[in-house]
């Protein structure tokens, strides 16, 4: 479990552009900090910075748990659940069997109560390929939730999803904080978590 | 089952359903194999000269259709980004994705030699020697490609490109497989060609997942 994750003094540098200079923040066990910000702030890119794709240019990120600090991207990743803007699903597998992949790919066993959780239990064995917009956003959720992963990583966590879908979204969410999880989110909507949020 | 046996099923199954290259490499490497005695002619003593070269060419270029899709697809859906996440180090990544490559392409194209070299009037024993050169030989390329494929990740046509980086480096599979059967042709020993081409496979296979994770590892943070 993580403790806290501590942002200092972060430049992000895409091209020869400079996103952010000198971003500070923290968020410790149980926080949701939401990242807000017009298009092509670099929403995305401090994710992916986070989840150690990305090198900062100068700064430090720090994750405080159990074994003490470290700042080594690679050990980062090991604790991310990433939702990222694509659903990363394939057309020719089915619902349960991309789920199933993904969990095992992770070292843990799918849960069949998941697909009901996510409202997805009568398409389990529908190629993805048939899956509405909104359905494989719902999967890719379920997947996020087999990762079984303390630190949460969200793109838009809301986009395409219906009422029903986002309110499950927002309760997702208030389960993994209060189960001791973070939440990073870039988003253009509120969380709706009482959490703090980042203006890039 | 461990991380690395699941990404290994899951691309098998994906490059065998539809949509997937597996039997299009399979087809398009079985009508080279199929065109070529019919544009040389019925000269059988030069069908079984060059069976061993065209096969072992067509056989390239048959993994060559399927390879761009190696890394790419889950790259461009974002499915890379999860994997990438995952406990399993991305060289086992690289090096599950190779051998489903090769099981799903290599492998089949191996097994289907020694029937094309039926239309080449190529004799039993360098016809043995030639699948044995192949099923070596295979696994190179699609370690090779792998390096590629990955070095043109975030590239949009990058298939067009994949082609002039890999060829040049699988020369040495091509002179040694295709060697290996013209030497059997000539009845003389093919141990040689076959244990330099074992030992370029042997290193292309060790390599290449640490060169492909390291390639991946940039075009994700690009």
């Amino acid at each position: 479990m993580i403790s806290s994750l501590t942002a200092e003094k972060l430049v992000c540098v895409r091209g020869d552009k400079k996103l952010f200079d000198g971003l500070n923040f923290r968020v410790t066990a149980g926080q949701a900090l939401a990242v807000e910000g017009a298009n092509g702030a670099g929403k995305t890119s401090l994710l992916r910075l986070i989840a150690g794709f990305l090198a900062p240019a100068a700064g430090r990120l720090i994750v405080k748990d159990a074994q003490g600090e470290s700042d080594d991207a690679e050990e980062r990743g090991k604790s991310v659940g990433w939702l990222g803007h694509q659903d990363g699903l394939k057309p020719q597998l089915t619902v349960l069997e991309q789920l199933n992949f993904f969990a095992h790919l992770y070292g843990k066993t799918a849960d069949g109560a998941l697909l009901d959780q996510i409202g997805l239990a009568r398409q389990a064995d529908l190629p993805c390929r048939y899956l509405s917009a909104g359905q494989r956003r719902r999967l890719a959720l379920a997947r996020l939730l087999a990762s079984a992963r303390p630190l949460w990583l969200l793109d838009e966590p809301f986009a395409a999803l219906d009422t029903s879908g986002q309110a499950l979204v927002g309760q997702l969410m208030a389960r993994h904080c209060g189960a001791g999880g973070i939440i990073i989110a870039a988003t253009h909507e509120p969380l709706g978590l009482g959490n703090e949020s980042l203006k890039l | 089952m461990s991380p690395f046996v699941t990404l290994l099923l899951r691309d098998i199954r994906l490059a065998a359903r539809s949509g997937g290259s597996a039997a299009l490499a399979l087809s398009f490497f079985a009508l080279v194999a199929t065109l070529v005695p019919l544009g040389v002619g019925a000269d059988l003593h030069l069908l079984a000269r060059v069976a061993g070269g065209i096969l072992w060419v067509a056989a390239v270029l048959a993994a060559l259709l399927s390879l761009d899709r190696l890394f790419q697809g889950d790259f461009e859906d974002g499915s890379l980004d999860v994997i990438a996440l995952s406990p399993l180090p991305l060289e086992l990544t690289a090096l599950a994705k190779i051998t489903a490559h090769w099981l799903s392409t290599g492998l089949p194209l191996t097994l289907l030699s020694p029937l094309l070299a039926l239309l080449f009037n190529l004799p039993p024993q360098p016809t043995l020697i030639l699948f044995v050169s192949l099923l070596i030989g295979t696994p190179a390329v699609s370690a090779v490609g792998a390096i590629g494929a990955s070095l043109t990740l975030s590239l949009k046509r990058g298939g067009l490109i994949l082609p002039l980086i890999i060829l040049p480096l699988l020369a040495p599979a091509v002179i040694f497989g295709a060697g290996a059967a013209s030497l059997a042709l000539d009845r003389l020993g093919a141990a040689s060609a076959l244990g330099l081409l074992a030992a370029f496979a042997f290193a292309a296979v060790l390599l290449s997942p640490f060169a492909a994770a390291a390639s991946v590892r940039l075009n994700l943070g690009g």
